[in-house]
């Protein structure tokens, strides 16, 4: 009698060394001997690292208590964010007062997620709100004088609310400068290019610091007598004037990707140069170099650090002088990982933005 | 107004002539300019005499009278020495601070780029968390991290901690000990250089001679054997032409060995940790821009998988890595300037910072200081270039 099987046996599931958890750490982890070292090398590392991370920043940390006596633990003291927390938000805006910081920071926020995000699809209104209402009425909140709002210095301005200040009115100014700059760049006038040619190299060629520099030192030497500018302006002359080099050589990129082809029909449709730039032209461009300026953005967040030497009180130069007060000895590492953090969040998320716009921005072409 | 067949303007429009539209835009914009200029020039002009400031170059010959903390290859006394001096000080610092981190970032960035792109997981997570945690924290935060919060809480100079026999860690700094030549020392670098020459020459030749009949030669042991074998050879034949000088500790102070500055070291480590991670990314995506077939195509013509990323990926990655690098390079050397913060004493700390308040000689200063930076850029541009042209894809 014959032993012949008719029908088909069942697939046999692959061993379990090869598919699921086994089989992925076999695949990348455990692959090679050297593999093998490198996986526990790196795993000892990364436990190292979280582990004392956490004990410092969590475990063995004070949270509790109002002065220096209370950092008892042997971990960071977040006591010393705590009772300095306003004037690391606020600087030295007085605090009866900080509820107008606190309105003007909403009202931008709710524009920048009207423009940003997908919920309104037409954006003439969201712009028009955030790029004339908000700077209005954050300018008349912040710095007072009218409608009964007691004016306060720019020099009690700072914290996060300088830093914020610096980066958006700087971007604000750059922009458009920088596709003048962009414009002027490409023009056929060679005048006209020269010169944009010239302010862009050598504002790239130099640190952002002696442009600082140049503008809280040579800038009262440059006006005429007695036109007295007060040092957040001429910081932000210097950071705008910056990041519109910069800002210029992004929106170049984007203008350059743009086919010789558009600008030719547009002039074969009869539209000037102007028209044929504003309504043809720039909407492309500006829309290719969106993450590119995202990203020359978020350099820009992070360079109004450096107004700290010339001496304006920003986020970290306002923690820097709340190390050294004496009340507070032995606390640079909790205010510096402090500011670390908070720069990292804002960095970090508009760099997540980023990526996701490109993606959005690039379904047409994508393989 | 009436217009012919073409659509050109008759008549009295001649202003409707692009070409002369063009020529008196551009005579406006440079009315403007110059007006503008002129109207500075004035108010500096007047300003200046008001304060009694004398302007011009005179300065630099005046004594500076300051001390400074860290001077390299030069005497420097705060009495004798100008603010010429000072300047070179200045421009030596920032040159050797950037030099080290141009080297070191350079060296983080290619590996952990590769890391990143490493199949274990473990590793390329870890590479990855480098990269976004540093890119994403201001460099001037890095650099008062780690010269107040780390170099500045180390031991004092009496509890110094000790690496190995003769090296300590205090809160100066590094302290090691120091060759300290003698006469005859000469002979060693001369021995070194005459290595490396002999070097490249038998790379030409192995490369030739394996052109022409297959045959490889190891060059890199042969490099490496005369690199380290001739100088050593030369220090034997003269007697060892140096003394060793060991850092020695009194009470308060270190006499003897060599030392690096917690300022130079925490400028450092900021410049080359936030540097690698820009680096790293650009590595990534050079490598990432070889495709996979390359690889494929090594492998499948039996090239070892080291091999292969050194004679095919990295070769075709270059091309892609190096304008970028370029521009990194360009920000380090820019972004050294931010020593002013924790007081190492380069160019922009010393001259655009104190020799300036010192004199008053804000437009001098800061326009030196400028022309330095623009020199510099200049300079690692038009080397990069060279290289970037002859690595560049030569196409027939």
């Amino acid at each position: 009698m014959a032993i012949v099987k008719t029908e088909r046996h069942a697939d046999m599931p692959p061993p379990v060394t090869q598919t699921g958890v086994i089989g992925w750490m076999r695949e990348n982890l455990f692959s090679s001997p050297l593999n093998i070292i490198l996986t526990l090398v790196s795993i000892y590392v990364a436990w190292a690292a979280i582990s004392s991370i956490v004990s410092y920043a969590f475990i063995n940390a004070n949270f509790a208590g109002e002065t220096r006596a209370d950092c008892t633990g042997s971990g960071a003291c977040w006591v010393f964010i705590k009772a300095r927390f306003g004037q690391i938000m606020y600087g030295f805006y007085p605090v009866e007062e900080r509820w107008r910081v606190d309105v003007g920071v909403i009202l931008a926020a709710i524009g920048l997620f009207l423009i940003l995000s997908d919920v309104v699809k037409e954006k003439k209104w969201p712009a028009a709100y955030m790029f004339v209402f908000v700077p209005i009425a954050c300018f008349f909140l912040f710095s007072g004088g009218y409608f009964g709002l007691e004016t306060v210095e720019t020099s009690q301005w700072g914290g996060l609310f300088l830093t914020l200040v610096l980066a958006s009115v700087s971007i604000f100014v750059a922009l458009p400068l920088g596709i003048v700059l962009a414009l002027g760049r490409r023009s056929t006038m060679p005048v006209v290019r020269m010169l944009c040619v010239g302010f862009i190299e050598l504002i790239r060629g130099v640190p952002l610091i002696t442009v600082l520099f140049m503008a809280s030192v040579m800038l009262p030497l440059f006006l005429p007598e007695g036109v007295n500018f007060d040092k957040l302006l001429r910081a932000l002359v210097g950071m705008s004037l910056f990041s519109a080099a910069y800002m210029a050589e992004v929106v170049r990129g984007g203008l350059q990707a743009i086919g010789k082809g558009q600008t030719e029909a547009a002039s074969s449709l009869g539209l000037g140069y102007w028209q044929s730039m504003g309504l043809i032209v720039l909407p492309q461009a500006l829309k290719i170099s969106i993450p590119s300026i995202v990203n020359t953005f978020i350099g820009l967040f992070k360079d109004t650090t450096l107004v700290l030497i010339i001496g304006l009180l920003d986020l970290l130069s306002i923690v820097k002088a709340g190390t050294t007060d004496k009340e507070w000895v032995g606390m640079a590492t909790e205010g510096y990982v402090f500011v670390a953090a908070v720069f990292w969040v804002f960095c970090f998320s508009m760099s997540r933005y980023s990526v996701w716009l490109e993606n959005k921005l690039h379904t047409g072409h994508k393989r | 107004m009436t217009t012919d067949i073409q659509g050109h303007a008759t008549g009295d429009s001649k202003l409707r002539d692009p070409r002369i539209r063009a020529v008196i835009y551009q005579i406006i914009v440079i009315t403007i300019i110059v007006l503008f200029a002129w109207y500075v020039a004035h108010n500096t002009i007047v300003n200046l005499d008001k304060r009694g400031i004398a302007s011009g170059f005179g300065f630099l010959s005046q004594p500076a009278g300051f001390g400074i903390g860290i001077v390299l290859l030069m005497d420097y006394s705060s009495q004798a020495s100008t603010h010429l001096d000072v300047l070179i000080i200045g421009i030596i610092n920032t040159l050797a601070v950037s030099l080290a981190g141009i080297v070191f970032a350079t060296i983080i960035g290619f590996i952990f780029g590769v890391l990143r792109l490493s199949k274990n997981w473990v590793v390329s997570k870890i590479a990855t968390v480098y990269i976004e945690v540093v890119r994403n924290i201001p460099l001037l935060v890095q650099l008062m991290f780690w010269y107040f919060a780390v170099l500045s809480t180390m031991p004092l100079v009496g509890d110094s901690i000790k690496f190995g026999e003769n090296v300590y860690i205090n809160n100066r700094g590094v302290n090691f000990p120091a060759v300290i030549p003698s006469s005859g020392f000469w002979v060693i670098p001369v021995a070194l250089l005459i290595a490396i020459v002999l070097s490249i020459g038998i790379r030409n030749w192995a490369h030739k001679r394996q052109d022409l009949t297959g045959q490889i030669f190891p060059v890199f042991l042969t490099s490496l054997g005369l690199i380290i074998i001739l100088p050593v050879l030369a220090a034997v034949v003269m007697g060892f032409p140096f003394n060793i000088s060991y850092p020695d500790f009194g009470r308060f102070s270190i006499n003897g060995g060599w030392s690096l500055e917690p300022e130079f070291l925490a400028l450092l480590f900021g410049l080359s940790i936030y540097t690698g991670a820009f680096i790293a990314e650009i590595v990534r995506s050079g490598i990432n821009s070889v495709s996979h077939g390359q690889t494929e195509a090594a492998h499948s013509l039996g090239i070892r998988p080291s091999m292969t990323m050194r004679l095919v990926i990295l070769p075709q990655a270059l091309r892609v890595i190096v304008p970028p690098l370029t521009s990194q390079y360009l920000n380090l050397v820019k972004n050294s300037s931010l020593a002013t913060a924790i007081g190492y004493a380069d160019i922009t700390a010393l001259f655009a910072g104190t020799s300036l308040n010192q004199t008053g000689q804000a437009i001098e200063c800061i326009l030196i200081t400028m022309l330095f930076y623009l020199a510099i850029s200049l300079l690692i541009s038009m080397f990069m270039n060279w290289y970037n042209k002859r690595i560049a894809l030569v196409e027939r």
